[in-house]
C-alpha cells in the first residue's frame, strides 16, 4: 500500500511538474491551448466522478458548466460584484442546481436518468435563452478585462490566466484523488459495481448517489466559472447537448473511473480536432468517428488500458 | 381573423405535427420496445430521410407528383438499408449493451449530421409538393336567425397538409397490422418479451433485430419524408425532432405504441396551439419540464404497462 501511494504520487506530482515547467517552456500558442484544456479537464474530471466512478451516466452535465458560467458573469455584469465573490456565486450556483437536479433525478435508473439529465439541460439551455435580455442569448457577452482582476493579478494576462487554470486544475485533481481513496470514493465504486449488495451491506446508496451528483455538479460549475472569468466570454453555447457530450467523450477517451483519464481525453481530442479543422472543417465528423470507435474497440480508453496491462493500482 | 377560425387553423397545423410526430416516435419506440437500444441518432434518419426525398426528386424531375412517389418509396428503403447494415456492423458487437449503444449512436448522430453537412451543403432546399390545390375551410357563426356556414376569407388549408394526415393513418394502421397479424409481427413480439427464448425456438434474433433497427429508421425516414414539402430539407432538422419524439415516446410509456400514437396527438395537438397562441421557446420550456418529471414520477409513461 506505502509503494502505491508513493506511485501515485509520482504519477500526479509528475504531471503537475510537467504543467509547471510547460509554463516556462511551452510556445505562445500551446500556452495558450494547455490553458483551456486545464479548464475543460476540470470539467471533465468532475464529470469523471459521477460517469466514472459511481456509473451513473448523465447527458446534461452542460447545465451545470453554464449554471456556473452565467452565475459568475451574470453577478459581474449585472450585480456588480468582484470576480472573487461572482466565482463563489457561480459555484453556488451549480451546487444548488445540482441538489435540485439530484433530488429529482435520481429517482430515475438507467436510460430514465440519461434522458431526464439531458431534458433539464435543455429547459436550462432554453432558459438562457429565452431570458435573452439579461444573457444575450447565443450571441453572448464579454467580460471586459477591468473586470477580470481577480486579488490584483490580471487574469486577461496569458501568464496570469495559465498559472490561474494549473491552480484550478491542481486543486480538482487531488481533490478527486482525495475523494476516491476515501471511504466515500469507495462507496461509490461499489455503488457502480452492484448497487444492490452495497444496499445491503447497509451503505445508503440514495444519499452516495447525490453526494456525487452535487459534488460532480459543483466542480464542473467552478469549471465553467472558472472558464468565464479567464476567457471573458459567456454565451448560450456553453449549455447546448454538445457541451455535455463533449466531457462524456473526453473522460471515456482517457479511461473511466481513473483520475488523470479526463485530463489525457481533453489534452488528446482538443489536439485532434485542432489538428483536424486544419484537415477538414467538418470536426465532429472526427468527434463522432472517436465515440464510435472507442465503444467498440477501447471502453476503458487510454488510462483503462494502462491500469488493464500495466498498473493494476492507478487511482 | 377571430379566435375560432384561428384556432381550427392552428388545429390543424396541430394535426399534421401529430401525424409527423406519431410516424417518428413509433419507429423509436419499437427499436427500444424489441431491442431496448436507444437511438439517439432516430432524428438524423429522418433528416436523412428529408435530404433523400430531395435528392431523388432532384434525380428524377419527372413532375412534382411523380418524383414525389418514388421518393416516398426509395428513401426510406435507402435509409432503413442504412440502418440496417449500422446494426450489424456497429450495435451487434457492442452486444446492445445500453449505455455503450447510447454512446455510440451519439457518435452516429455526429457522423451523419456532418456527412450530411459535407455532401448536401448547409442550405435548406425545399421540394414541390405533389399537389398544391387550397381547400377553402368552412366556419359555422351565429348570425341572426340561426346557424349560417359561410367561408372566411383566407381560412383554407393546403391539400397535401391533409394528405399527410391521411398518409400518417393508413401507415400507423399497416404497422399495427404488420404487428399483431403477421408472422414477422409475431417474430418481433417473441423477440421483444424474451429475446434468449426466441433464439432457444430457433428466431433469428440478429437479424429480427437488424430487421427493426431497419424498420424504426425507415418510420423516422418517412416522416422526413412528408414533411419536405412543408418545411424544407435541412442538415440540422433532427434535433427538435429527436427531442419532440423522445417527449412522446416517454409520455406514452416507453414501448408501447398505442401510448405513443396518444401522445403524439396530444404533443403535436398542443405544441400546435401553443406556438401559434403564446412565444415558442417558453412552450418547449415548459414542455420539457413537464415529460422530465412525468420521468420523475411515473417512469412507466403515462399509458405504459409498469416495468418488469
Amino acid at each position: 500500500m506505502r509503494g502505491e501511494t508513493a506511485r501515485s504520487i509520482a504519477l500526479h506530482g509528475g504531471l503537475i511538474a510537467a504543467l509547471v515547467l510547460g509554463h516556462f517552456l511551452l510556445p505562445e500558442y500551446h500556452h495558450g491551448n494547455l490553458a483551456r484544456i486545464m479548464v475543460l479537464a476540470a470539467y471533465a474530471i468532475g464529470y469523471n466522478i459521477l460517469f466514472g466512478y459511481t456509473g451513473l451516466l448523465s447527458l446534461g452535465h452542460a447545465m451545470f458548466f453554464a449554471a456556473g458560467m452565467y452565475g459568475l458573469a451574470l453577478g459581474i455584469r449585472h450585480l456588480g460584484l468582484t470576480p472573487g465573490p461572482a466565482l463563489l456565486a457561480g459555484i453556488a450556483a451549480g451546487a444548488t442546481l445540482s441538489l435540485v437536479v439530484g433530488l429529482l433525478a435520481l429517482r430515475t435508473v438507467g436510460v430514465a436518468f440519461m434522458i431526464v439529465t439531458l431534458m433539464f439541460a435543455q429547459a436550462v439551455h432554453l432558459t438562457i435563452l429565452l431570458a435573452g435580455r439579461w444573457t444575450r442569448g447565443d450571441e453572448g457577452f464579454v467580460i471586459q478585462p477591468a473586470q477580470r482582476n481577480l486579488w490584483g493579478i490580471d487574469l486577461s494576462q496569458s501568464d496570469a490566466r495559465y498559472l490561474a487554470a494549473l491552480a484550478l486544475f491542481v486543486l480538482t485533481l487531488a481533490l478527486c484523488l482525495w475523494l476516491v481513496r476515501s471511504r466515500f470514493g469507495r462507496v461509490l465504486v461499489a455503488v457502480r459495481e452492484n448497487e444492490e449488495r452495497t444496499r445491503l451491506l447497509g451503505y445508503d446508496t440514495w444519499a452516495h448517489k447525490l453526494g456525487a451528483v452535487v459534488i460532480s455538479g459543483t466542480l464542473s460549475a467552478a469549471a465553467g466559472a472558472a472558464y468565464a472569468l479567464l476567457f471573458g466570454y459567456a454565451g448560450a453555447s456553453f449549455a447546448t447537448v454538445q457541451y455535455s457530450i463533449l466531457p462524456l467523450l473526453w473522460v471515456l477517451l482517457g479511461g473511466a473511473g481513473t483520475v488523470v483519464g479526463p485530463f489525457l481525453g481533453t489534452l488528446f481530442m482538443f489536439y485532434l480536432i485542432d489538428w483536424a479543422s486544419g484537415v477538414t472543417s467538418a470536426y465532429m465528423l472526427v468527434a463522432g468517428v472517436a465515440l464510435v470507435l472507442l465503444t467498440l474497440f477501447a471502453p476503458q480508453g487510454m488510462a483503462g488500458l494502462v491500469r488493464a496491462r500495466l498498473w493494476r493500482g492507478l487511482p | 381573423m377571430e379566435f375560432g377560425p384561428h384556432l381550427m387553423l392552428a388545429m390543424i397545423e396541430g394535426a399534421v405535427m401529430a401525424a409527423v410526430l406519431a410516424l417518428m416516435a413509433s419507429g423509436l419506440s419499437l427499436v427500444f420496445g424489441v431491442m431496448r437500444v436507444v437511438n439517439v441518432a432516430h432524428g438524423e434518419f429522418y433528416m436523412l430521410g428529408a435530404v433523400a426525398a430531395w435528392v431523388v426528386t432532384d434525380l428524377v424531375g419527372a413532375g412534382p407528383a411523380w418524383s414525389f412517389a418514388a421518393a416516398l418509396i426509395l428513401a426510406p428503403l435507402c435509409i432503413g438499408t442504412l440502418a440496417a447494415a449500422i446494426d450489424m456492423s456497429v450495435l451487434k458487437r457492442l452486444s446492445y449493451d445500453p449505455e455503450r449503444t447510447i454512446v455510440a449512436t451519439i457518435g452516429l448522430l455526429y457522423i451523419l449530421q456532418q456527412a450530411t453537412l459535407m455532401g448536401y451543403g448547409a442550405d435548406a432546399r425545399p421540394v414541390a409538393a405533389p399537389f398544391d390545390t387550397r381547400i377553402a375551410l368552412p366556419w359555422v357563426e351565429w348570425a341572426q336567425g340561426g346557424l349560417a356556414l359561410y367561408w372566411p376569407w383566407g381560412l383554407s388549408v393546403t391539400a397535401y397538409k391533409l394528405f399527410v394526415i391521411a398518409a400518417a393513418i393508413v401507415i400507423l394502421l399497416g404497422l399495427r397490422l404488420l404487428m399483431t397479424r403477421s408472422r414477422i409481427g409475431l417474430v418481433m413480439r417473441a423477440t421483444r418479451i424474451d429475446g434468449e427464448m426466441a433464439l432457444a425456438f430457433g428466431i433469428p434474433v440478429e437479424r429480427v433485430y437488424a430487421l427493426v433497427f431497419g424498420l424504426g429508421a425507415g418510420l423516422a425516414a418517412l416522416a422526413g419524408v412528408l414533411v419536405v414539402p412543408i418545411s424544407q430539407a435541412h442538415y440540422l432538422m433532427g434535433g427538435d425532432a429527436l427531442l419532440l419524439s423522445f417527449i412522446v415516446v416517454i409520455i406514452g410509456g416507453l414501448g408501447s405504441l398505442g401510448g405513443t400514437i396518444v401522445a403524439a396527438i396530444l404533443i403535436g395537438m398542443g405544441e400546435g396551439i401553443v406556438s401559434v397562441f403564446f412565444s415558442p421557446t417558453l412552450a418547449k420550456i415548459i414542455a420539457t419540464l413537464l415529460v422530465a418529471l412525468v420521468l420523475v414520477f411515473r417512469p412507466q409513461g403515462l399509458f405504459g404497462a409498469r416495468a418488469r
